[in-house]
């Protein structure tokens, strides 16, 4: 077990490499830097400025420069906020993403699992095909409408809820619902046909013939292992939406990650887009070496650590 | 010689109408004050700065100017009053200025606000290693230009120069200004946030990271912030060592720092915000019938810009054609809808002229009118006389819902009056800074572009297009031109200059059309009635020290 997890680190450190390595190419291939301005200033002030955020040193100098900060944790100043460091930018936005992010996630899991397991129990009677319908909404409808729509009847219209910004619980309901709305459908659908795939297997019907319960058929034996998808579809939502998410944090004015990270690409904030790249990815990969790891828990079938042949 | 300055300073260039505008100067008690005097204004970005010297944007620059105080303060026709300054001398050539600084500005710790103060924060913000980007509307001072270009390496040069920086403190409350030109807005200038004081302990003490926390903030303005919350709020509370306290009527600033101009709006609609300048384009139509809009005359002009060393815009008759063949009040009245002007000149009107009461625009005039059979007869004098054959070309803008529009019509319009097949009016649309570096490289045949003025005079739209200028994306180089702008820059009799700036102005459009002017800007804001007392100039400056909220 060990030493697959140090296999696994040792892998996620390249790829952490390779990510760095790519984005910085790409980053500086595409046209404008982060100085490019409107009202362009004389060409001596702007070599100044430049050898000020040593961008006139040659490019694999700034890359080897860039490594030596990342491996002591020194994301860089952010060249667009002056004074201002990506450090900081994770240390505020991360935790404001984060809290978000499982708030969202309880929230998806809570009513979507639920639902699923309803749905595939009364699978094509209406409570079935109520809830397929509203995952169906829910999948399809982007969160730009559904963010906005929410604002408009419930601060503008009725002036229930704060319209946006963040620090009180009622500056988190709007939120919290438009970015849930997507995984909670997405939980519901994939619980429904892990669920039905379950059902008419026949250790089902061994345990139902034993004379359980349906309850206990449902529970113990049905859902248990019905929630393998949802393991498998866990980790990366979780990446995703605990490192932030751009329409939402734009929609209701929060202070979170995935804004500076948008941001940090119009404006070429070579620092900053570098950082939370690699913030993002190293993210990713644990979590889902997490899921991996889980697996092994819930399905003994699927052996992890090393297989000695 | 300095009334006659002032006299031209005092033109009144826009009428705010606000109604209140004379108020500027009443102190509190004037109407009937709202027991809570808290301002709530969404500034609409998160800063990059708060270092004046850093500062180079508009949500910057009204951050700080509540903040800060520079040696004169802007009100809201664009006049500088006494700031900082109590009163100056202007010597006869006028290149000297000598300000006499009151005895009783502070500094939010106590510490007087004294002549060095200005002296050494205009050195730091000429000084190549502070790496300021608007440094150069410090380069009106004898040497500041020279300093700030610079190596950031030569330490010993940089000592040098800016010794010999034309300013110095002769004591603690006067300040000794040598110009490198005549400079009729200088003064104007001197309210503008790069030649603010900074506080040297902090700047010294906290080096780059000094402008980050309100505790390292210390400063000599209105107001004094108190709170930064990253991208949510700035707040400020009235600053009690400010040396005119007893005129601000405002206890509290609260600015948003929203960027998202839709939730700003919602904002402002729900009662939880006063003010706002970020208004949607596609609200603006809602918004102005249901009287939510007030719009305000703002210095700038929109324009596309030709390339004038590429076929087929090389020629002159051709781009007066192309500039003829626009329905500019269809752009105005259909797309835009916010009451913007059509542009037949380049600089916009708001500008004062010599005579005390006229507008450099009306005095100028326009350049050229439309006219399509004009337009297709200075094309075939330019030997385009079947215009299927005309070669096809593109236009570059960039990614925003506005300048799609306008694009598309103008597209619609050249290929309509014109008659140039559609398919060789091409359109490119680029992303923001691809489109700044595209236009840098004067990599473009048409290009739409803006300008917005720095200070309230014709020269910050003028100089840009002289030979090798810096923004200067058309390439166009004229030896009569250039002659004009320097005869402006170097001139001391205002009459002189202004006349070189219209001569200029008539080259440029007149007989050249190195651009194509479409419309003068307007800025929008969204004003609840109770705020009263606003200093808005045409540059985009909002100032609260005079601002007060009414009983409501």
């Amino acid at each position: 077990m060990a030493r697959y997890i140090l296999q696994r680190v040792f892998a996620a450190f390249v790829a952490l490499w390779i990510l760095t390595t790519v984005t910085f190419v790409l980053m500086h291939a595409i046209p404008g830097g982060p100085f490019t301005r409107e009202r362009n200033v004389p060409e001596a002030v702007m070599r100044n400025i430049e050898a000020k955020y040593h961008l006139d040193d040659p490019l694999w100098q700034q890359y080897l420069d860039y490594l030596g900060g990342v491996v002591r944790f020194d994301l860089g100043p952010s060249f667009k906020f002056q004074g201002q460091t990506v450090n900081d930018f994770i240390r505020r936005g991360f935790p404001v993403s984060a809290e978000l992010g499982i708030i969202s996630i309880i929230l998806s899991m809570a009513i979507g699992i639920p639902v699923g397991i309803i749905s595939a129990l009364r699978q094509n009677k209406w409570q079935d095909n109520v809830t397929m319908l509203v995952a169906i909404i829910g999948v399809s409808v982007p969160s730009f409408i559904i963010a906005p729509l929410l604002m408009y009847v419930f601060a503008l219209k009725l002036r229930w809820l704060p319209p946006a910004m963040w620090g009180s619980w009622r500056q988190v309901i709007m939120p919290a619902v438009a970015l849930a709305l997507l995984p909670l459908a997405t939980f519901s659908r994939l619980m429904r046909s892990s669920m039905l795939d379950v059902i008419s297997q026949d250790y089902i019907k061994t345990a139902r013939a034993k004379g359980l319960s349906e309850l206990a058929v449902t529970w113990r034996h049905a859902v248990k292992n019905a929630v393998m998808p949802i393991v498998t579809y866990l980790g990366p939502l979780i990446a995703a939406i605990l490192t932030g998410t751009f329409i939402i944090e734009q929609i209701f004015a929060i202070p979170g990650l995935g804004r500076q990270f948008v941001w940090s690409v119009n404006n070429r904030d070579y620092t900053t887009i570098l950082g939370l790249t690699i913030f993002y990815g190293a993210f990713l990969l644990l979590m889902n070496l997490v899921v991996d790891i889980i697996y092994g828990f819930l399905d003994p079938r699927i052996q992890i650590a090393g297989r000695k042949d | 010689m300095s009334k006659k300055l002032i006299a031209i300073m005092l033109t009144v260039a826009v009428a705010l109408s606000l109604g209140l505008a004379g108020c500027a100067k009443k102190p509190a008690g004037v109407g009937d004050l709202a027991k809570d005097q808290t301002l709530r204004f969404n500034v609409g970005a998160e800063p990059e700065t708060l270092d004046p010297a850093l500062q180079t944007g508009i949500p910057e620059f009204n951050i700080g100017s509540q903040m800060y105080e520079g040696l004169t303060r802007m009100d809201g026709n664009n006049k500088p009053y006494a700031g900082v300054a109590e009163k100056w001398d202007i010597s006869s050539d006028n290149l000297k200025y000598t300000f006499h600084l009151r005895k009783n500005a502070k500094w939010s710790n106590g510490d007087p606000v004294t002549a060095k103060d200005f002296e050494w924060s205009w050195k730091r913000a000429l000084d190549p290693r502070t790496g300021s980007q608007y440094a150069y509307q410090l380069y009106y001072i004898k040497g500041g230009k020279t300093l700030n270009e610079v190596d950031a390496k030569d330490e010993a040069k940089i000592k040098q120069l800016s010794d010999a920086l034309g300013v110095k403190a002769t004591d603690d409350y006067t300040l000794e200004v040598t110009l490198e030109a005549p400079t009729p807005y200088f003064l104007g200038l001197t309210s503008f946030p790069t030649l603010y004081p900074v506080h040297r302990a902090e700047v010294e003490k906290f080096a780059d990271k000094w402008a980050t926390k309100p505790e390292q903030f210390v400063t000599n303005g209105p107001f004094k912030m108190t709170k930064w919350v990253n991208n949510q709020v700035i707040e400020m509370e009235k600053s009690k060592t400010y040396w005119d306290a007893k005129n601000v009527p405002l206890k509290k600033l609260m600015i948003y720092l929203i960027d998202d101009q839709n939730t700003g709006l919602t904002m402002w609609e729900s009662g939880q915000t006063d003010l706002d300048n970020n208004v949607p384009v596609q609200e603006i139509d809602r918004l102005k019938k249901e009287g939510k809009l007030t719009t305000l005359p703002y210095l700038g002009t929109y324009y596309y810009s030709f390339n004038v060393t590429k076929k087929p815009f090389d020629d002159p008759r051709v781009r007066k054609a192309f500039a003829m063949a626009i329905d500019r009040k269809l752009i105005t009245d259909q797309i835009l809808k916010d009451g913007r002007l059509p542009a037949y000149a380049f600089v916009c009107p708001g500008i004062p002229d010599t005579e005390a009461g006229k507008d450099f625009r009306a005095v100028g005039g326009d350049y050229f009118k439309e006219d399509i059979e004009a337009a297709k007869k200075l094309l075939a004098d330019a030997g385009y006389k079947d215009m299927k054959k005309f070669p096809s070309f593109e236009i570059i803008y960039n990614s925003s819902a506005s300048h799609k529009a306008i694009a598309e019509a103008i597209q619609e319009m050249w290929s309509k009056n014109l008659g140039i097949p559609k398919e060789k009016v091409k359109l490119h649309v680029e992303e923001w800074k691809v489109y700044l570096e595209t236009r840098d490289a004067h990599n473009f045949q048409v290009a739409r572009a803006g300008w917005i003025g720095d200070y309230v005079d014709p020269m910050t739209f003028m100089d840009m297009f002289v030979t090798n200028g810096g923004n200067n994306d058309t390439t166009y180089s004229n030896p009569k031109f250039d002659e004009l702008i320097n005869t402006a820059k170097m001139s001391a009799d205002p009459k002189v200059r202004m006349q070189a700036m219209h001569d200029a102005e008539k080259i440029l459009i007149g007989d050249d059309m190195v651009v194509a002017p479409i419309y003068y800007y307007v800025s929008n804001w969204l004003m609840k009635p109770y705020v009263k007392g606003l200093a808005i100039n045409t540059i985009g400056g909002v100032d609260f020290k005079n601002a007060w909220i009414e009983k409501h």
